[in-house]
């Protein structure tokens, strides 16, 4: 048993990091996703993580990074596709709202109990004018066509799905938290630092506590999905952290969007990147509260508890 | 990362699992709460049990008559126990969670060799008496006096909030021994044998309806200089050892009892039929877990020498997350809620309304994660 990251995971971390601080600065974040980003990120490695030897665990440690520089495209479902194609995902619904469906190789949609694979070309939509997130293009199908069977089980599909965006969540909620820490050294007011306020000091400590029990939750519903304990295990887990990683990615948004006061308003800082991400991502393999109704119904079945 | 224990580890846990089955059935019902001289026998009579099967101070080392078992072996310690509903530390909280990791890190070997087998196998209980009337939160404004007398020390004044007192052989209590030094600098950390002359205990009714804690009368109370833990007035540092396992490691338990509950409550009707109420239990569960996470990345960067703030948000973590449990609870329970008698779930929203406030309020806490973690500007104090 051992939570923490190890001498590699810290090695990864460190070193995608340091990648995404001098390819995907902020200006870039802001143009959205292209090709170009695209391929930066293939080169590091990010999409085909898994066909490389990684564990799921070293793609959480991995994409809590590309949260925490809020980079913009559908990475969780080129991951998930892993052969060099830019995927997108979504689960079933009417109607559909795909998202960079213009930069799509490939579509992915969860049905009730399988996964489908569409061509992105046949695909008839209504482009959004006006995103929500700036860098995550939106647009609405009415009817989508019916697909191929892409092969591969619906339900550990879902729940590396569901861990992954987890993590981009974890990784927005920590980024969060150290604008506004930081925010709240610099600025002042009536002589003093605004952290130095409670009313400030609490959030931020709120933030933190967020972001701290996000991350451990995180992280074990990644070693699951390597170890393949009983199926009720990796769901309450897997669904478990993208309830906690959601809510404080959300939650953290909001917080810091006030503890920025009137510059959290502006388009100019990047706060609301992050708050929209986390709404975005928030509807991502369900909602936070969809999660949390999975994660009780898993936790109260007893026909399930003993099942592998 | 991995969440999966060891074969040794796995062994451990059977082995304690059988010795589970063997040992509760035969165990008498749970004395009532108000009943402190039977639920301090009952409380020490499974201390004794554990002692004698080699699953006291697990976590202590050997020499200390503990176990030396790996934190793993703990966590798994803490997992079985809750599952199988086997007695909580009741009455041994005090001695077998802070004081006596306490004297560990700071006692002589006397106060040691003394203190550390009794708590062990039950014969010693202990409370705390940090708290005063006028000193809570600022904990180091507290004003009872030690004056030195030759080798010993004569007490005078009033504590607190002193849980278990009323049935304590021992307490672990903070005095004054230098009234002009700065409020911090001239504490002092004594063992009080509490049936000295001198002492007197009067218990408090809390919420429960119950006495849960007492307030404690120090009138002319003559004690050992020995008695002293650490140096003369450099009892907050002391302190702050104790409350490192008071606020860390105590709640660990709770933490693994509550996702049981939770487990009860969803696998109800009531909340089965309801979607909301469904949505809120699962954030409960998501929160609890994600603490049980938390407890074993703690362990992990402990075991490491690196420990991260995990260790220092667990306590408000979790004392929040419980109380919002508590809230779902009787939102849950409706108009069964309303009374206490046999309904586990309501005398657990009781008795939780307290661990926000207790061994240091959230504010508090919000406090230290804002300077010490995050590096914000100072209260003033
Ligand atoms: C069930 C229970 C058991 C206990 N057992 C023991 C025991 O065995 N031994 C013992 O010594 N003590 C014990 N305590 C006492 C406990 O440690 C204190 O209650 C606690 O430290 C708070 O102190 P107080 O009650 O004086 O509240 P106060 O310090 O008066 O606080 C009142 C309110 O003001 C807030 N506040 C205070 N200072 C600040 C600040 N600087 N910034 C923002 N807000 C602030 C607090 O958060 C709280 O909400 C126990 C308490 C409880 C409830």
């Amino acid at each position: 048993m051992d939570l923490d990251l190890s001498d590699d995971q810290i090695a990864l971390r460190d070193g995608i990091s340091s990648m995404l601080a001098a390819r995907v600065p902020m200006e870039r974040v802001r143009a959205g996703f292209d090709r170009a980003l695209f391929d930066d990120l293939a080169a590091a490695g990010v999409f085909s993580l898994r066909s490389d030897g990684f564990s799921w665990a070293d793609c959480v440690v991995v994409f809590e990074q590309l949260g925490r520089y809020c980079v913009p495209g559908p990475l969780v479902a080129s991951l998930l596709l892993g052969d060099g194609r830019i995927a997108g995902a979504a689960i079933e619904s009417q109607p559909m709202w795909i998202e960079h469906l213009d930069e799509l190789d490939v579509f992915l949609v969860g049905g009730m109990d399988d996964v489908r694979v569409v061509d992105p070309r046949e695909i008839v939509a209504e482009r959004s004018p006006w995103p929500l997130d700036p860098c995550t293009p939106i647009a609405r199908v009415e009817l989508l066509p019916e697909g191929m069977p892409f092969g591969v089980e619906r339900r550990n599909w879902e729940l590396a799905g569901v861990t992954l965006t987890a993590a981009l969540q974890l990784g927005l909620a920590d980024r969060l938290t150290e604008l506004a820490v930081a925010y709240a050294k610099e600025r002042v007011q009536f002589d003093r630092p605004i952290g130095s306020f409670q009313a400030i000091k609490h959030m931020l400590a709120d933030m933190l506590t967020r972001t701290e029990v996000a991350r451990a939750a995180v992280y074990s519903a990644g070693a699951v999905l390597d170890e393949m304990p009983s199926a009720w295990t990796r769901r309450r887990l897997a669904h478990g952290a993208k309830v906690v990683a959601g809510d404080a990615a959300i939650t953290n948004g909001k917080v810091a969007t006030q503890i920025f006061g009137g510059m959290g308003f502006t388009w100019e800082v990047d706060v609301h990147l992050y708050l929209k991400r986390a709404w975005v991502l928030d509807t991502h393999f369900e909602s936070a509260d969809r999660n949390a109704e999975l994660v009780c119904v898993t936790a109260g079945d007893p026909r399930i508890w003993g099942d592998s | 990362m991995e969440l999966r224990y060891s074969d040794a580890d796995e062994s451990f846990r059977a082995e304690l699992h059988a010795w589970l089955e063997t040992v509760l059935p035969a165990l008498a019902p749970q004395p009532p709460r108000d009943a402190w001289p039977e639920r301090r026998k009952w409380d020490t009579e499974w201390q004794r049990r554990l002692f004698d099967a080699g699953y006291a101070g697990l976590h202590w080392p050997k020499d200390y008559g503990g176990r030396g078992a790996s934190p793993t072996e703990q966590l798994i310690f803490y997992e079985e126990t809750a599952r199988a509903r086997a007695p909580y530390v009741g009455v041994n909280f005090v001695g077998t969670l802070h004081a006596g990791p306490t004297l560990i890190e700071e006692g002589t070997d006397e106060q040691k060799a003394t203190h550390l087998p009794r708590i062990l196998c039950g014969d010693e209980v202990w409370c705390q008496g940090f708290s005063e009337p006028g000193a809570g939160s600022d904990l180091a404004s507290l004003r009872t006096r030690a004056d030195r007398d030759g080798d010993d020390y004569i007490l005078n004044g009033q504590k607190i909030w002193c849980s278990f007192g009323q049935i304590a052989d021992v307490g672990e209590f903070l005095v004054r021994t230098d009234p002009d030094a700065p409020k911090n600098r001239g504490i002092s950390w004594l063992i009080l044998p509490m049936d000295l002359p001198g002492i007197e205990v009067r218990p408090l009714k809390t919420v429960l309806g119950s006495s849960e804690f007492a307030e404690v009368f120090l009138t002319d109370v003559r004690v050992p200089v020995a008695n002293r833990v650490g140096d003369e007035n450099d009892g907050w540092r002391v302190t702050n050892v104790t409350l490192k396992y008071e606020r860390g490691t105590a709640f660990v338990s709770e933490l693994v009892d509550s996702i049981r509950l939770c487990e009860d409550l969803a696998t109800r009707m009531a909340v089965k039929g309801d979607e909301s109420l469904q949505t809120e239990l699962g954030r409960c569960i998501a929160e609890f877990d994600a603490l049980w996470a938390l407890t074993k990345r703690n362990v992990s960067q402990a075991t490491r020498g690196a420990p991260g703030p995990g260790a220092m948000v667990m306590k408000l973590a979790y004392s929040e997350a419980r109380q919002r449990f508590g809230e779902l609870c009787m939102k849950a329970l409706q108009r069964d809620a309303l009374h206490v008698d046999d309904n586990e779930l309501v005398e657990e929203r009781l008795r939780t309304l307290a661990l926000t406030i207790a061994a240091g309020a959230s504010q508090i806490q919000r406090n230290i994660i804002g300077e010490r973690v995050l590096g914000l500007p100072r209260e003033p104090r």
